[in-house]
C-alpha cells in the first residue's frame, strides 16, 4: 500500500479550490487509484453502435486498465463484456473489430460463449462435475459490465457502485444530441478510419486542454498563424480550401475565445463555445440547410445549425466536437502515457461534403503527423517533465476563480476562465475519495 | 531519361529531406503534386477516409514554413535519415511509377523513432525533368498507435 490508498484526506489535500498538486500527474499510485476508482465508477465511452451493426459484430477496447468487448446481441442490443476467458483469463478477441458469428471461442482450450457472455460449451465438461467450479464467478462466463447509451454512443461503468447514466451526464448529453441532429435523419455512422496518437504525457493534460482557450493563439501560432499568412492577400471571393477554413480560426484573439463562453456541469463535464466557436464560419451548404428545415422545421433547424460548440468534455474519457462530428477518446496507459483515438462520423442523409470536412479536420488536427497536434503534445510533455521541479509543487488554476463558483451546479462564464479544469478536478476528488471510503467499509 | 536517372532523382529527393533543404524538395513537386501517407493498408479513398497526412502544395508549404519558424515542438529540432533500397521503376504514359522500400529514422533530443515502409512515386515529365505528382508512403505500421512524426518521411 502506498501513501494514498487508505488515505482519502491525503487525496483531498491534492486539490485546492484554485490549484492542484503535481502528484495528480506524476504519481504512479495515484494513476492506479484513478483506474480503480474514477475510471471504474464513472461512465466511460466504449464505442458507437454503428461500429457493430450486425449480430455478432464486436469492437474491442480498454476501459481504464481493463480489456472489454462491445458486442451486438441476438436481440439487437449492444452489451459490453469483459474480454477474458472464464477459464484461465486469455483475451477472447484480439483484433479491434470483427464478427464472431454466434459464439466467442477461446483459442487455448476451446471454451465457447454465447454473445451475451454465458458459457456455451466446455470440452469434456464432466471434468467439472464434482468440483466447486459451478459456485464460482467463472460459471457465469464472461462478466458483463453496466452498459448504457445515448443515441448510439455506448458507455460502460465497470464498477457496480456509481451514479446512473442519466444522473452522471445530465445536461451534457445535449452536445451529443446537437451532433446527431446535424443529420437530417438523426443518425450518425462512424466513418473515415481512426487516428491513433500516442502521447507521452498524463491523460488529464489532454482532457484539460480541450477546454483551455488560452493556448491556441500561443501554441498554435506556428500552424494557424502560418496558414493565415499563406492565405493573406488572396481575393475575398477565392474559393477557400477546407484546410484554410479549418486551421486559420485557431489563431483567433483572446477576445474571441473569451466571448465564446464556457459552461460547466456536475461530474466534470463542460463545453466551450457556448455562443459560437472556431467552427462557426464554415461555408454554408444551401441544399443541406433546406433538407434540415424540411426534417426539423425552421426553428429547430436554426437551433441545431446555430449551435457550434467548440469541445464538450464527457469526463473523463470522451471529448466531442458536434459541429464537425469528430470525437477524441482518451485511453490512459501509464502516468506519462496516453493513447488518443480520434473518430469521425458520417451524418446520414447529409451531402458527402460533411464527411469530407470531418475527415479533413480529423487528419489536420488529430493525426500523429498533425502540425497542430505536435505543439499540443510537446507542451504536455514539457509539463510532464517540468513538474519534477521542486520548490513549487502546485499547478495554478487561478484564472477567473471566484469563491462563489464553489457549490454551484451549472454555470456559464467567460470562455478564457480555467473553471472547466477546476470543475474536472472537483469531480476527480469526489470519485477518488468516495472510492476510498467504499473500499474501507 | 534512363532508369539510373530516375533512381538518382529519388535518392536526391530523400537527401534533400535529410539535409532539411525543404524549399529545394518542394520544388520537385508538380503543380498538382501530393504527399500522401495513408492510414489504412491498400487505401484508395483519400476524400472520405482519413489519412495520416494528405498534403497538396498549399499544405506542404504550410508545413515547411512552420518548420522554418522553429515552432514549440521543434525545440530541440528533429533530424531524419532515409535509408533506401534500389527502386523498381516502370514507365507510365507521361512518366514513371516507382516502388522503393525504405527505413526512416527521426530523432529529436534523446529520442529516436524508426519507421519502415515503401515509397511509391508517380513521376511526371515536366520540361524534360521528373516531377513528383504523388509521393505515397505506405508505412508498415500505418494503423498502429504512433507518436509525433514531425518531418517528411
Amino acid at each position: 500500500m502506498g501513501h494514498y490508498h487508505d488515505n482519502p484526506a491525503a487525496i483531498r489535500a491534492l486539490l485546492r479550490s484554485d490549484a492542484v498538486h503535481r502528484d495528480v500527474y506524476l504519481d504512479p499510485e495515484i494513476f492506479a487509484l484513478e483506474m480503480q476508482r474514477l475510471w471504474a465508477r464513472t461512465w466511460i465511452y466504449v464505442g458507437h453502435a454503428s461500429q457493430v451493426p450486425n449480430i455478432g459484430d464486436y469492437y474491442a477496447t480498454t476501459l481504464g486498465a481493463e480489456p472489454v468487448v462491445m458486442v451486438r446481441q441476438e436481440d439487437g442490443r449492444v452489451r459490453v463484456l469483459r474480454n477474458r476467458c472464464a477459464h484461465k483469463g486469455a483475451k477472447l478477441v484480439n483484433t479491434p473489430a470483427g464478427n464472431l458469428g454466434r459464439f466467442f471461442r477461446c483459442p487455448y482450450h476451446a471454451w465457447s460463449y454465447h454473445l451475451d457472455g454465458s458459457i456455451a460449451a466446455i470440452p469434456k465438461r464432466d471434468g467439472y462435475t464434482h468440483t466447486r467450479f459451478n459456485e464460482t464467478k467463472a460459471a457465469a462466463g464472461m462478466a458483463a459490465v453496466h452498459t448504457a447509451g445515448h443515441r448510439g454512443f455506448i458507455f460502460a461503468r465497470l464498477s457496480d457502485d456509481g451514479p446512473t447514466f442519466d444522473g452522471y451526464f445530465g445536461a451534457a448529453l445535449s452536445s451529443i444530441d446537437y451532433m446527431v441532429d446535424r443529420s437530417p435523419v438523426g443518425k450518425l455512422q462512424v466513418a473515415g478510419g481512426v487516428l491513433r496518437y500516442l502521447h507521452d504525457s498524463n491523460w488529464k493534460m489532454f482532457v484539460e486542454n480541450l477546454n483551455d482557450t488560452m493556448h491556441p493563439m500561443a501554441a498554435h501560432a506556428s500552424s494557424a498563424g502560418t496558414a493565415k499568412q499563406l492565405w493573406a492577400g488572396k481575393p475575398a471571393d477565392a474559393p477557400k480550401p477546407m484546410a484554410i477554413e479549418q486551421l486559420v480560426p485557431f489563431a483567433e484573439s483572446y477576445d474571441f475565445f473569451e466571448k465564446m463562453g464556457v459552461r460547466v456541469l456536475p461530474n466534470g463535464h463542460s463545453w466551450t463555445g457556448v455562443n459560437f466557436s472556431i467552427h462557426s464560419s464554415y461555408a454554408a451548404v444551401p441544399e443541406y440547410e433546406q433538407a434540415m428545415i424540411a426534417a426539423y422545421g425552421e426553428e429547430r433547424a436554426k437551433d441545431i445549425l446555430g449551435t457550434v460548440r467548440h469541445n464538450t468534455v464527457y469526463y473523463p474519457s470522451l471529448t466531442v466536437k458536434g459541429a464537425i462530428q469528430t470525437i477524441r477518446v482518451v485511453r490512459p496507459l501509464a502516468p506519462d502515457r496516453t493513447l488518443i483515438e480520434s473518430f469521425s462520423f458520417r451524418p446520414v442523409g447529409a451531402p458527402d461534403v460533411f464527411l469530407r470536412r470531418n475527415v479533413t479536420y480529423n487528419r489536420l488536427i488529430n493525426s500523429p503527423l498533425s502540425v497542430v497536434g505536435h505543439d499540443d503534445q510537446h507542451c504536455y510533455r514539457l509539463m510532464q517533465e517540468g513538474l519534477a521541479a521542486c520548490g513549487n509543487e502546485w499547478v495554478s488554476l487561478h484564472r477567473d476563480f471566484h469563491e462563489d463558483e464553489l457549490g454551484q451546479r451549472d454555470q456559464t462564464v467567460g470562455g478564457t476562465s480555467e473553471i472547466a479544469m477546476r470543475n474536472q478536478f472537483r469531480a476527480w476528488s469526489m470519485f477518488m475519495t468516495q472510492g476510498a471510503e467504499k473500499e474501507r467499509r | 531519361m534512363t532508369d539510373a536517372d530516375i533512381a538518382r532523382f529519388l535518392y536526391r529527393e530523400a537527401r534533400l529531406l535529410d539535409e532539411r533543404r525543404w524549399d529545394e524538395w518542394f520544388a520537385l513537386f508538380s503543380e498538382d503534386g501530393l504527399y500522401w501517407v495513408p492510414l489504412a493498408r491498400g487505401q484508395t479513398d483519400r476524400e472520405t477516409h482519413t489519412s495520416l497526412a494528405c498534403e497538396d502544395r498549399l499544405l506542404l508549404r504550410l508545413r515547411i514554413e512552420r518548420l522554418k519558424r522553429g515552432p514549440p515542438s521543434q525545440q530541440p529540432p528533429s533530424f531524419c535519415q532515409h535509408v533506401l533500397q534500389v527502386p523498381e521503376i516502370a514507365a507510365t504514359p507521361d512518366g514513371w511509377r516507382t516502388h522503393m522500400p525504405f527505413c526512416y529514422a527521426e530523432v529529436r533530443g534523446d529520442a529516436m523513432l524508426w519507421l519502415i515502409g515503401t515509397a511509391e512515386h508517380d513521376l511526371v515529365r515536366v520540361d524534360d525533368a521528373p516531377r513528383i505528382r504523388l509521393k505515397r508512403i505506405n508505412l508498415l505500421n500505418c494503423d498502429a498507435a504512433l507518436p509525433s512524426i514531425q518531418l517528411f518521411i
